[in-house]
Parts: structure tokens; C-alpha cells; sequence
């Protein structure tokens, strides 16, 4: 039994390695690329010739691309992502402090797609073909339709500008009524998705026998949805929270535009705008790393819920 | 299940109109398409036209003269909103076609060879998809001195094959091992024609439903990147860039965000729909939604 998830999760973990290398790779290109000379483009161009001498030095950049990238994974491993010129702060710092904001509102919308998403599509596949069930289905379309940073907008004219009732914008002190219009936003594009698949997710699992046998029983519509349909649906669920990560990642840079939100995703873009090339390589990393690290986790959620993912060498 | 013959296209063509979603998402598109193809004919004003002294009126409200109102120069909002859909249009379309080309061409090598070119091709694309889309999209874009919409262009391709050469690719493992691959392959017909004239082929109705949704993702992407500064310049209009001022004037005159938001999500709506459609008419595994 302990083997078996043991290697189950060896299994994941070694899969991991090559994205990993494939990420950093890619990052240290781009890097390379957009730099030309970095201890140039990082010092400007009256630098001092022999500081300049000095950065290429420290960073080996006059040696082979190769070396580079080998020296710079050892400095990543430190946890050394390099050294804002542009605010004379190392990037680490920088995206430390950046970091609680968006996962304040990553957690938040989260819990906003789920709870609304679920309930939505368990309503629609309670009362499948009726009315409810295709405003349902219209509403989750037209969610996952809504351009983010639009709908940001529109929530606060409705709810912020004309009704008065929520900050316009900002972090606050990172109190909840802050929070709520950004986190609707962040999470309303994922909400349409959670809800189809729930919806879909519940109405194949209900023609399963052990539900019509549950129903036999006598057991009230809510319950048999509750008790016995909700548990398996939940699996094709996790994917969706998986997938929702995505989402998440995706929105959090309009999302904190739209509202002033001092969250990583604000910082890339106000990094790519000063052309702050540590942070922004520094901020891609994170946000890669987070979302491939995010997926790891839903495929181990898996491995709880689903006993069938744990045997067997496929994936 | 492909079953061939005269019967086939029309058969397909009535469930077309049957189905719901996928007129209205092709009546959508279409509308938007044609209003921006005919944007020179049904703009009242030159989008760019600013105008000054006793004409001048920055942020009319929508009335008659502007039915959508005018932005903080003056310019009328409602041909603004036409000529941008053209950018948005042709980013979503254009990007997709080249994007599909790359991604089919990924697939369709990486599917049939298999071996250590399909490793390679495969690592490739699980690395550009291992970033969330937009961020990398971002990164990209910080390569380049200067944002611009050719740039949007240019990364937007990098980003979109992936999906494409997944899909192609599954649908190629699904395929090869057939009777009628092997035999072709037994008879002597060279690789490139057999994946030309008999993968090919197979795989299209999976390509097509996953280019309409990539469609959809180039617009948004490039509404994203205009919006947040990193897309289209000045004078380039495209809905994202309207959408960031739009913004800056969301208290005194939001009609300049409600409009061109509205187009992106009504297009983007009747692309996604397009794209469902399609999934459900062309592929019977999906016959759900």
C-alpha cells in the first residue's frame, strides 16, 4: 500500500524534472536574448567601462551560453534570481513582497469559482432541460466569454462608481471589502468552466447504477446528488481546479491592473514597462514554476480521490 | 465512424442548422466579421478624426450625433469600435492560421515518427504550455525594445501551436496503427503521403474545432496585451487599447469601456460558441453540451 503511493508520486515528481529544465531553459534564452550584453543593457549605456568589466565577470558572461545557464541554475537554486537595477533591490525581495497580494486574491477567487460554480451546476443538473438549467448553461458561457479585465471594469462602475459599496480599487489593508470585487473578477471566468463540468460531470454519474440503486432506496433527489453523485463527479472536478489555475495565473496580471491590486502580475507589467529585465524574467519564473508546481498538486489530489490513478504505470 | 459519400456534408449541414449554439455563435462572428470588413462604409466619422474648436466634443454621452458617445479627443466611439474589430479580427484569425500550419505540421511528424523526434517535439510544446499563456505572453513581449501589434503577432504564434500539435498529434496515435495506414504503408506508399492523404485528412475535424476556440484565445490575448500597454500603439486602435482608456474615464464617461468591451465579448462569445458547435458536429464523443 505505501509502495504503491510512493511510487505513484516518484512517478509525478520524475515526470516534473524535464518541464522544469524545459522552463529554465526557456527563461535563460529569452534572458540572453532580450539582454544582448546584460551587464550593458542592466548598467545603461554611460556605464563605467570597469564596473561593466566587473558584472561580466560576476556573472561569467563572458563565458559559453552553456556555462552561463549552469552557473545561473546554481544561483537559482540559492534562490538568487539576480539583482534589480531598476529599484537596486534584489528580485527575490522584490517578488516577496509582491507575493501575499496575489495569493490573497488567488485563494479568494478560487473559493469564488468553486462555491459558485459547483452550485450553479449542481441547480442546472438537478433540473436538467429546464429554463433554469439553460440560463445556467447561457450564464457559464457567457463567464468564460467575458474578457477579465472587462468585467473588472463593469463591477466597478455597477458596484463601486454608482452603487457606492466597494472600494474602486487598491489593496487597502488587505481587508475583505478590497478583496471582493477583485476576486469576483479573478474568479468569473473560471466559474463558467467549474459549472459546465460539474453540470456534465453530475448528469453522467446519475445514470450510474449505484445512484439508481440509491434512488431506490428512497433517498431524496439531494441527497442521492449530495452523497453518492457529488463524491464521483468531484474527480473530473479537481481537473477543472486544475485548469482553473491556468485561468488564475492568466487573469492575475489584468485583474491587478484593473484594480490597483500590488500583486506579481501588476509587478511583471510595470517591470516589462521599465524594462526591468530581472524582475520580469525573475516574475515569469515564479509563475511557471507556481503553475507547474499547482498541477503536481491536483495530480496528487487525484491520487486520494481516485484509487485507480494509484495502480498502473500509464498516467 | 466517418462514414463517406454524398450523403455526408448534407447530413452535417442539417444538423449544423439544428443546433442551437453553433448558429448562433456563426451569426455572431459573421456579424462582427462583416461590420469590420465594412467598417470604411458604415463608420460615420474617420475613427481617427479629432475634432477641434466649436466642433470640438470630448466624451459626448451616446445621442444622435454619436450613437456610442465619443472618447476624451472627441472621436467617435462607434467608428472606433468598427475599424478595431479589424485589428482584433485579424490577430484572432491570422495568428490561428499560421499557428494551426506550425502545430499541425508538429503533430503530424511527432505522431507518425514517433521515436526521439517525438520526444523533442513533445518536450517543446509541454514547455511552452507549462507557463500560464498570458505570462509568457508578457515575457515575450519584454524581449523586444518596443511593444507592438506585429509583435502581438509574432508571440502569439509562439504561444498557439501547442494546443494544435497536441490535438493533431493524439489524433494521428489514434490513426496510424489503422488497416488502412498499414496497408498503404505495405503497399509502398512514401511517408509524406500517407500522413498527406490519409492522416491528413483525419485529423481535420479536431484541428478545426481546436483552431475556432484559438481563435477566440488570440483575441482575448491581444485585447489583454493592448490593454495592459504591451499590444497595439497608438494609432493602432484595437479593442484592448480603447478598453485601457476606457478606463483612465470610467467614472466620468464609462460608455468608452462599456462599447468596445462589448464587442470583444459578444465576438469572443460567438467564437467560443462556433467552436462548441463544431465539437458537437463533428465529433461524437462530445454530444453533450
Amino acid at each position: 500500500m505505501l509502495s504503491e503511493w510512493g511510487s505513484a508520486i516518484g512517478r509525478r515528481l520524475l515526470a516534473l524534472a524535464p518541464v522544469l529544465l524545459g522552463i529554465t531553459l526557456l527563461v535563460f534564452v529569452l534572458n540572453a536574448v532580450a539582454l544582448g550584453d546584460p551587464a550593458r543593457a542592466a548598467l545603461g549605456q554611460r556605464a563605467d567601462p570597469e564596473v561593466v568589466r566587473q558584472i561580466r565577470e560576476q556573472y561569467a558572461l563572458d563565458r559559453p551560453l552553456p556555462v552561463q545557464y549552469v552557473m545561473w541554475m546554481r544561483r537559482l537554486a540559492r534562490g538568487d534570481l539576480g539583482h534589480s537595477y531598476h529599484q537596486q533591490r534584489p528580485v527575490t525581495e522584490i517578488i516577496a513582497d509582491r507575493l501575499p497580494p496575489t495569493v490573497h486574491l488567488a485563494l479568494a477567487a478560487t473559493l469564488v469559482s468553486i462555491v459558485l460554480g459547483m452550485s450553479a451546476g449542481a441547480l442546472a443538473a438537478a433540473r436538467p432541460g429546464t429554463a433554469l438549467d439553460h440560463a445556467l448553461v447561457g450564464a457559464a458561457v457567457l463567464g468564460i466569454s467575458t474578457p477579465v479585465f472587462w468585467l473588472g471594469m463593469m463591477l466597478s462602475l455597477v458596484f463601486a462608481v454608482s452603487l457606492g459599496w466597494l472600494p474602486v480599487s487598491g489593496y487597502g489593508d488587505g481587508d475583505l471589502g478590497h478583496l471582493v470585487l477583485p476576486a469576483l473578477t479573478l474568479g468569473a471566468l473560471h466559474t463558467g468552466t467549474v459549472a459546465r463540468m460539474t453540470r456534465s460531470s453530475l448528469l453522467e454519474v446519475v445514470r450510474l447504477d449505484y445512484v439508481q440503486a440509491a434512488r431506490a432506496k428512497g433517498l431524496g433527489e439531494w441527497a442521492v446528488l449530495g452523497k453518492h453523485a457529488l463524491r464521483n463527479a468531484l474527480i473530473p472536478v479537481v481537473t477543472v481546479i486544475g485548469i482553473g489555475l491556468a485561468d488564475l495565473l492568466v487573469g492575475a496580471p489584468l485583474t491587478e491592473t484593473v484594480f490597483a491590486w500590488p500583486g506579481l502580475g501588476r509587478m511583471l507589467v510595470a517591470a516589462v514597462g521599465q524594462r526591468d529585465l530581472p524582475v520580469v524574467m525573475g516574475a515569469v519564473l515564479i509563475f511557471a514554476v507556481v503553475y507547474v508546481l499547482g498541477n503536481l498538486l491536483v495530480d496528487l489530489a487525484y491520487l486520494v480521490i481516485d484509487p485507480r490513478t494509484r495502480a498502473g504505470a500509464a498516467e | 465512424m466517418i462514414r463517406r459519400g454524398a450523403e455526408a456534408p448534407r447530413r452535417r449541414w442539417r444538423q449544423a442548422r439544428a443546433h442551437r449554439g453553433f448558429l448562433a455563435g456563426l451569426s455572431l462572428v459573421s456579424l462582427f466579421a462583416l461590420a469590420s470588413a465594412l467598417a470604411p462604409l458604415l463608420a460615420p466619422y474617420d475613427p481617427r478624426w479629432v475634432p477641434t474648436g466649436d466642433q470640438a466634443a470630448t466624451l459626448l454621452a451616446p445621442g444622435s450625433q454619436h450613437a456610442l458617445g465619443t472618447d476624451v479627443l472627441g472621436r467617435d466611439l462607434l467608428s472606433r469600435v468598427l475599424y478595431a474589430g479589424r485589428v482584433t479580427l485579424s490577430i484572432g484569425i491570422g495568428v490561428e492560421l499560421v499557428a494551426a500550419a506550425i502545430g499541425c505540421l508538429v503533430g503530424l511528424v511527432a505522431g507518425y515518427f514517433g521515436g526521439w523526434l517525438d520526444g523533442v517535439l513533445m518536450r517543446a510544446t509541454d514547455t511552452v504550455m507549462a507557463f500560464p499563456s498570458l505570462v509568457l505572453a508578457i515575457g515575450l513581449i519584454a524581449v523586444f525594445e518596443e511593444p507592438g501589434l506585429e509583435k502581438v503577432f509574432l508571440v502569439l504564434i509562439a504561444l498557439g501551436w501547442t494546443t494544435i500539435a497536441r490535438v493533431v498529434r493524439a489524433e494521428v496515435l489514434s490513426q496510424k496503427n489503422r488497416e488502412y495506414v498499414q496497408a498503404a504503408r505495405a503497399v509502398g506508399v512514401p511517408d509524406s503521403i500517407v500522413i498527406l492523404r490519409h492522416l491528413l485528412p483525419n485529423c481535420l475535424g479536431p484541428l478545426l474545432v481546436a483552431a475556432t476556440i484559438g481563435v477566440g484565445s488570440n483575441m482575448v490575448a491581444e485585447a489583454g496585451l493592448s490593454f495592459l500597454g504591451l499590444g497595439a500603439q497608438p494609432p493602432t486602435i484595437s479593442w484592448g487599447a480603447m478598453l485601457a482608456e476606457g478606463q483612465t474615464f470610467l467614472t466620468a464617461a464609462p460608455w468608452v469601456a462599456i462599447f468596445p468591451g462589448l464587442a470583444l465579448l459578444l465576438t469572443v462569445l460567438g467564437v467560443n460558441l462556433l467552436g462548441d458547435g463544431l465539437r458537437d458536429l463533428l465529433d461524437p464523443r462530445f454530444r453533450k453540451w
